[in-house]
């Protein structure tokens, strides 16, 4: 342990602790910008300095470990003064629209320039105004009120390993942008939207759909329909001032219902129908034993990933469209069908944890309907948003439940919002598929948590079934890079099944989440994932009795040549110089 | 040279970055680094073609779009400064009808600004591609590009 004194306070640290840590514990915020407890300090925004006695000029907290007697200093008229100006500094650069920003009352910089009393402007606006980029269907990019901190370009890089951003230019000209200066929807971006929760300002925000959405609700002629994504009843909550993590299912389906959607429906119905499609395809690869390991489809970030760094591995891919995609296409077919709804007017919105679902729902592919199968897609801070401007508050919510007949669901749907939860699920149904028996035990422990790269070997009445669940997509480019090398090595992976979520801590942690999140938050909302699953009456997918009766009155069985039409579907190779489709060669 | 028997001249090594670009940039024709370079260093390299691209407009060496054919570096530091660089410049924009940056209608030269090329001695001076010129008058100016104009 190392002795120091913090502002006269004696304090003890682990070896390499930083003078921000070791100060926060002993009772002192310094004031940051570009520290994140979940990246690696950068020491870019310079706002933490302290004084160190006897050691020249200032520190920056962040970066400097606290060392053996040091008696640090963290809040001197000299520091006080030197925050003062580094913050005037940044704002003379930025736009300071606030009261029209996205970001308004969640921005760090509007927060940290009230915490180190800036009250004047000494430095008028200079630079010039940047085009905002609106290329992405998923994420808008302004550089005008970007303050080049560098998060975005830490999270793309070394948490997702996709390289969408880098810093150009120099000096005055500094910009963070794309390879080629080609925008975010002509570039590697897989829409994920971890560069958006992490971005301190407004510079990174999403495509917002919530114009169309209200038009839609008060159009007449429409039937909207709502579907409402695992994560986002653990997420919600937060939007209104609940502790994180808070389970509000009941009360996410009366606000939706108050908000005027006229079918307040489930993702989760679908995520328990994925299952079956799903696990389905798991049993026909393990008797076939062809294109193993089966790799899950979920998530859309993944799946552009995927298509762009993995394609050669595309064989080994489930064809389930995700749970979102299932939704869509069955609202304007089963559902328009049974309820007597012309399918040409109902619009289709979901809810979701998810900047990428964004790009999903406009791919091309996804039309199995006849129609485009979900035509809006809006983010936890979307429907927040919403709701505020309905004077609804979700706290004051009763607990109401979904619509029938896409809205029953089991907790294996539930648990999908976090990461493992999808193997979880698959293996509670696939037993039940193989053995004829079911799973007495349905919580598979190992495949729960934050851990990278998780690993599990099931025994399914005889049979081993081995796991591996990853989830940030650096995280799945090494699982994958192991299972092509076992393949080439030895002809086949050691795994038969795999799970990648793209975002870290899987959709409880995706680019459409709650502002000011951090990988704690996301435990602590797959924490209560996994308690509403405890607490639902049926936890197998199999078990879902709406699921059962779409099977007997539409679909057939799973797999079937309808279900293949409409739940089913096919990826492309991407190239890695734009992110576009690959022509057929 | 084409752009693969320039890369095999190089280590596929990241420290070799600045030099293949270099290289790269010198034999195309535009005297830039297009797409299809940048993308041919990241690959060569394996990096992202973001972080090339990242590298390339750092450097003021190096440009990412297309230029003339001989490339006037004209230094601003202040010793030329002092000696008349000013007014060379805009003799050189007059004469060329460009900007700083701009390149003339016959795609000849390329105008640029350099910080100190370390000839202070013989101030105003510029660099026209890889050779040095130095006390620099208009009249001496014209006559260099003059001479260029010729041997091309």
């Amino acid at each position: 342990m190392i002795k120091a004194t913090i502002n006269n306070v004696e304090i003890e640290a682990l070896e390499g602790t930083s003078i921000l840590w070791a100060a926060k514990k002993a009772g002192f915020t310094i004031p940051t910008l570009c520290n994140h407890p979940d990246l690696k300090p950068g020491g870019q925004c310079g706002i933490c300095v302290v004084e160190i006695e006897g050691i020249p000029g200032l520190k920056r907290a962040c970066m400097t470990p606290v060392g053996e007697g040091f008696k640090v200093k963290t809040h001197t008229p000299r520091i006080m003064a030197t925050r003062r100006q580094l913050v005037e500094l940044i704002l003379s650069n930025h736009d300071t629209d606030c009261l029209t920003c996205v970001k308004n009352n969640n921005c760090e910089l509007q927060q940290l320039a009230s915490i180190v009393g800036i009250n004047v402007h000494d430095y008028s606006r200079s630079g010039e105004r940047l085009p905002i980029d609106r290329s992405s269907v998923s994420i808008v990019r302004d550089p005008n009120k970007c303050i080049l901190c560098g998060r975005c370009i830490q999270v793309c890089s070394n948490v997702q390993t996709v390289d969408a951003l880098a810093v150009n230019h120099r000096g005055f000209d500094t910009v963070i942008t794309t390879a080629f200066d080609a925008g975010l929807g002509n570039s590697v971006c897989i829409n994920c939207g971890q560069c958006v929760v992490h971005c301190p300002v407004g510079a990174l925000y999403e495509k917002s759909a919530t114009e169309e959405v209200w038009e839609a609700l008060h159009d007449p002629d429409k039937f909207v329909v709502v579907q409402e994504a695992p994560a986002v009843r653990v997420m919600l909550g937060e939007e209104f001032g609940m502790p994180t993590g808070s389970l509000v299912s009941g009360k996410m389906h009366a606000a939706l219902r108050r908000l005027g959607f006229d079918a307040v429906l489930e993702t989760n119905f679908t995520a328990d129908l994925t299952i079956m499609e799903e696990g389905t395809e798991l049993i026909d690869r393990l008797t076939s034993g062809r294109n193993l390991p089966l790799i899950t489809s979920c998530s859309p970030g993944w799946i552009k990933f995927m298509e762009t760094y993995f394609h050669d591995m595309i064989p080994h891919m489930s064809t389930a469209k995700s749970p979102q995609q299932m939704f869509g296409a069955l609202a304007k077919t089963y559902y328009a069908e049974v309820k007597g709804i012309d399918p040409g007017k109902i619009v289709s919105v979901s809810i979701m944890p998810c900047t990428a679902k964004k790009f999903e729902c406009q791919r091309p592919e996804m039309n199995a309907s006849g129609y485009r199968d979900v035509d809006y897609v809006l983010t936890t801070r979307e429907i927040g948003r919403m709701m505020r401007e309905a004077g609804l508050d979700v706290k004051e919510m009763p607990d109401e439940p979904p619509d029938d007949i896409l809205g029953d669901y089991t907790g294996a749907a539930t648990i999908f919002g976090a990461t493992g939860g999808v193997m979880e699920a698959a293996v509670r149904s696939a037993y039940r598929l193989v053995t004829g028996k079911e799973l007495e035990n349905v919580e598979i422990k190992p495949v729960r948590g934050l851990q990278g790269i998780k690993e599990a070997e099931i025994d399914i009445d005889g049979t081993r079934v081995k796991v591996a669940v990853a989830h940030s997509c650096g995280q799945a480019r090494k699982l994958l890079n192991k299972v092509q090398d076992q393949i080439t090595k030895e002809g086949k992976s050691e795994y038969q099944f795999i799970e990648v979520m793209a975002c870290p801590g899987g959709c409880v942690g995706g680019g459409g989440q709650s502002w000011g999140s951090n990988m704690a938050k996301r435990a602590r909302r797959g924490e209560s994932l996994y308690e509403e699953d405890r607490s639902l009456p049926l936890r197998r997918s199999h078990e879902n009795p709406s699921v059962l009766a779409l099977y007997e009155k539409f679909l057939e069985k799973p797999n079937s040549e309808k279900a293949h039409k409409l739940l089913h579907t096919h990826y492309y190779k991407r190239s890695t110089v734009d992110g576009k489709i690959k022509p057929a060669s | 040279m084409n752009r693969e028997a320039i890369l095999k001249k190089f280590e596929p090594n990241l420290s070799n970055i600045l030099y293949i670009m270099h290289d790269l940039q010198d034999n195309n024709p535009e005297r830039y680094l297009a797409k299809e370079d940048i993308e041919a260093c990241g690959d060569y390299l394996n990096v992202p073609y973001s972080y090339v691209h990242s590298v390339a407009s750092f450097y003021t060496m190096f440009s990412l779009k297309p230029r003339g054919r001989n490339i006037i570096r004209l230094c601003e530091s202040p010793p030329c400064h002092l000696m008349g660089a000013d007014s060379l410049i805009d003799y050189l924009k007059g004469s060329l009808k460009v900007d700083i940056g701009g390149t003339t209608k016959d795609g000849m030269f390329t105008l640029e600004l350099t910080s100190c090329l370390g000839v202070c001695g013989v101030a105003p001076a510029m660099m026209l591609n890889e050779e040095m010129f130095g006390n620099l008058t208009p009249e001496k100016v014209d006559s260099i590009l003059d001479k260029r104009r010729k041997e091309i």
